[in-house]
């Protein structure tokens, strides 16, 4: 299935990492298939996360004293290391928010509201998830400019030549995510970027469901803005990246006000302070930026390259297994490159609430809902569907329980 | 098993698949939608009330959503023929709960008290007491 053929993971080893996962509720032990919403954390993050508030705990960038400049130094080395995780030029292009929701509004509040101009354009895609969908429909409300949706076909691939009719002079900005939460798409980033690029536009790709499962290189794909979470990809909650060119950045406004941000404050006025602090006020996520810092390192020395094919190859199983049961709708392209460690997925005539409460009572935690997606599940024609979505540590044994739990929803609902 | 194991007792898979009073009323004292946006689950009870003006007299009600959410209703239906305004406004999530006979997980209450809120903000609204378009679970 995949097309790199890289020695696969020892799940079993990393799995011992991961204290979480010998859980048992009722005799059962856990079936964590709900990685998308977010991944589990490996001793090794939170080793790192401990070792700081127990060994150097202090508030950055003002400090003289000891405990300070190591604290310091750990949160600027972060924004080092992620930067050379995803190819970005330095620390200048990498700024700390809470999450990818933030990292989106940051862009849309400092850049959006100041430059979208009425008439102008921001174009997205009918698989946007809400962080970007809302937050750049009201930045369009407020200015006059207007939102257009890349379509989504059957296949469950933008339509590209929608794409070419759309992003025209009048773009402004063309917003993507890099894989769909909810169809697991991998969408043609690079192209979008140079499609944006062609008519003077920038383009952001949210990239939450990209950066934990496979190698991303900002400067690849071309791209002007580029957010995601260190949640989902083994570290800590509470910090997320936006990436961004330093030429970009240096022309705008800050998004937050306040301390540690700032350059030199009079009663009348202020400047700013260098990039990336300039726009992170307050103080930061220092603890989470160790995590996150801790979490890049064990994930590449399993190699993102192999995380990839594990997770495309899990995914594929999914589809396959899923496909073969007859009652099961699914949605997105089938297994392979073109889908990310996710599957999405109805189970004829049963809800995805009931679904989803059947798996739980095999300890199987998947997601029900619309993943923050409601106008593609209005497209798709359901109100939900259940997501199982894999991580380093699953296997296709736990494939095989979730598939085998649909038994028990058949009977019940027959 | 768990909790949700329990949810699923003969008693709501069979409201469920035979649901009571399911339809429209001709010409209802009052109507009103509402919606549990988690789950999408959408109910519309109609309500007749007898001369009184106080006793319900005839409930139906049509939806789309999850087992939980239209079990509850269909109970619901059934249960409310007979009672007034007044004992359908002093109802509360207990009741529901008791009503289905089953445990519901913290996660899915909203789902079971979906039909209760739709028929008590209609019962509202139509004593001048309340102003709104549509009930959500998450006001």
């Amino acid at each position: 299935m995949s097309h790199q053929n890289l020695e696969s993971l020892d799940v079993e080893a990393i799995r011992e990492e991961f204290p979480i996962l010998e859980r048992e509720f009722d005799g059962q032990q856990v079936v964590y298939l709900d990685n998308a919403a977010t991944t589990q954390t490996p001793d090794a993050v939170v080793d790192a996360m401990s070792d700081y508030y127990r060994r150097y705990n202090a508030n950055v960038h003002r400090g003289i004293h000891h405990l300070s400049q190591e604290a310091s130094i750990a949160y600027e080395e972060a924004h080092d290391r992620v930067a050379e995780f995803i190819g970005a030029n330095g620390r200048e292009e990498v700024v700390f928010t809470k999450n990818t929701t933030e990292a989106e509004n940051l862009l849309a509040y400092s850049w959006g509201l100041n430059e979208l101009e009425p008439g102008e354009t921001v174009v997205l895609t009918e698989m946007e998830h809400h962080a970007s969908l809302v937050t750049w429909q009201q930045v369009a409300k407020r200015t006059g400019a207007d939102v257009e949706y890349i379509r989504v076909g059957d296949d469950g691939r933008l339509d590209m030549d929608h794409a070419r009719e759309l992003i025209d002079d009048e773009t402004a900005i063309v917003s993507a995510v890099h894989v769909s939460n909810t169809l697991g798409t991998v969408n043609p980033v690079a192209e979008l970027t140079e499609l944006a690029h062609d008519h003077g536009a920038l383009a952001f790709i949210d990239g939450a469901q990209a950066v934990p499962n496979r190698p991303v290189d900002v400067d690849e794909i071309g791209a002007d803005f580029y957010a995601f979470s260190g949640h989902k990809m083994a570290g800590p909650t509470g910090i997320g990246v936006l990436y961004g060119k330093e030429a970009l950045f240096e022309e705008m406004e800050p998004y937050l006000y306040g301390g540690g941000m700032i350059r030199k404050v009079t009663f009348e006025e202020s400047t700013w302070a260098d990039l990336p602090w300039k726009f992170e006020p307050g103080t930061p996520p220092i603890a989470e930026a160790v995590g996150l810092h801790a979490a890049i390192g064990w994930l590449e020395e399993i190699g993102m390259d192999r995380v990839r094919q594990h997770e495309e190859e899990l995914a594929a199983y999914a589809y396959d297994r899923l496909a073969a049961e007859g009652d099961v709708e699914l949605y997105g392209p089938e297994g392979g490159p073109d889908r990310g460690g996710l599957v999405s997925f109805n189970l004829e005539g049963v809800h995805a609430h009931d679904l989803t409460s059947i798996m739980n009572d095999h300890t199987i935690a998947v997601r029900a809902g619309d993943h923050c997606t409601q106008p593609l599940h209005d497209k798709l024609g359901v109100p939900a569907s259940t997501r199982a979505s894999f991580y380093v540590y699953n296997t296709r044994e736990e494939v095989d329980k979730l598939v085998a739990a649909l038994d028990d929803a058949r009977q019940l609902f027959a | 098993m768990g909790l949700g194991s329990d949810m699923y007792r003969q008693q709501i898979l069979d409201h469920y698949k035979n649901p009571r009073n399911y339809g429209e009323l001709e010409d209802p004292t009052f109507s009103h939608v509402g919606e549990n946006p988690m789950c999408g689950d959408e109910i519309r009870m109609d309500v007749n009330l007898a001369d009184d003006g106080e006793t319900i007299e005839q409930v139906a009600f049509t939806g789309d959503g999850c087992a939980i959410s239209q079990a509850a209703a269909s109970m619901l239906s059934s249960e409310l023929q007979g009672k007034t305004v007044e004992e359908l406004l002093e109802m509360d999530r207990d009741d529901i709960v008791d009503m289905l006979g089953v445990d519901i997980s913290p996660m899915r209450v909203k789902c079971a008290v979906l039909a209760e809120k739709v028929a008590q903000d209609g019962a509202e609204i139509y004593q001048g007491d309340l102003e709104k378009d549509r009930t959500t679970t998450e006001d």
